[in-house]
């Protein structure tokens, strides 16, 4: 394999895929909220590379202005929920997601 | 962009996201985050994202990231912070499960998706990626959704005040 040879679409989606299992594995497996929500950020940047990939290997500009809105509704998810964890640490002074269970049916 | 970069720099994404799902400490975690997202933006600059290369630094490594931080140290859980140890063995089995079978679904794919675009990247114009373009797709082909992402913007800002403040006696 030549080292110097462009890399194939399929790297790409390969590379994000990966990313994208490490921030879905990382989000079932960890406790803490906060790690939690990184997870899906890691999960929301591997879609964002698989875009701009895309967008590069097609030649159109329309994935990367979809990335941009992307990125407008992470910045808007991580400000209301991290709000929310704060919130429930001020009431409950915990925020393991186990003991969450009040409003369960 | 040629493969011993892309291999390089790939190896360093992974393993720093395979970092911050392994790490015991949140704040160690959000840094081992700030370098993935670096990264990313080398590939975005890599693919001719310029402009989203610089958003992702400002936006995702900047602003999202200092909040993270912020909120873990204005939490302070150190001490009760639930370790991989913790949680149920055979959750983590399952996890680890259906982490793999995503996997292997995504190898599985990924050949597929070679033909769809082509395994060469496509010649584009001089300035694609450029803020310019990027700013001319958005406000004429997209006009709709960016006002409704302003939107939401202002909402999310609302609502975090809102969550966040104390309750007034």
């Amino acid at each position: 394999m030549a080292w110097n040879a462009p890399v194939p679409f399929a790297g790409w989606v390969m590379l994000s895929g990966i990313l994208f299992s490490i921030g879905a594995v990382g989000f079932l497996i960890r406790r803490d909220p906060i790690i939690m929500f990184m997870c899906i950020e890691l999960m929301l940047n591997a879609g964002n590379l698989l875009f701009i990939a895309a967008a590069r290997y097609l030649g159109v500009m329309d994935g990367q202005v979809f990335v941009f809105f992307v990125m407008a509704v992470a910045a808007a998810e991580v400000a209301v929920g991290l709000a929310i964890i704060v919130a429930i640490f001020r009431t409950r002074s915990s925020i393991d997601v186990d003991q969450m269970s009040a409003m369960r049916g | 962009m040629t493969l011993l970069p892309f291999a390089v720099l790939s190896a360093v994404a992974i393993a720093f996201a395979l970092a911050l799902v392994l790490n015991r400490n949140a704040v160690h975690g959000a840094l081992c985050l700030v370098v993935n997202f670096g990264v990313v933006a080398v590939f975005f600059l890599m693919l001719g994202a310029e402009f989203i290369a610089v958003v992702q630094v400002a936006v995702y490594a900047g602003a999202i990231m200092v909040l993270f931080l912020f909120v873990i140290m204005l939490l302070n859980i150190q001490g009760q912070e639930g370790g991989l140890e913790e949680k149920p063995r055979f959750q983590i089995l399952i996890a680890a499960a259906l982490g793999a079978l995503l996997l292997a679904e995504i190898g599985v794919v990924a050949p597929m998706a070679a033909g769809m675009g082509g395994a060469q990247a496509a010649s584009v114009p001089a300035g694609f990626g450029s803020p310019e373009l990027v700013g001319l797709v958005l406000f004429r082909d997209h006009l709709l959704a960016f006002e409704v992402a302003a939107f939401i913007l202002l909402a999310a800002m609302m609502g975090a005040v809102v969550l966040a403040k104390r309750r007034l006696e």
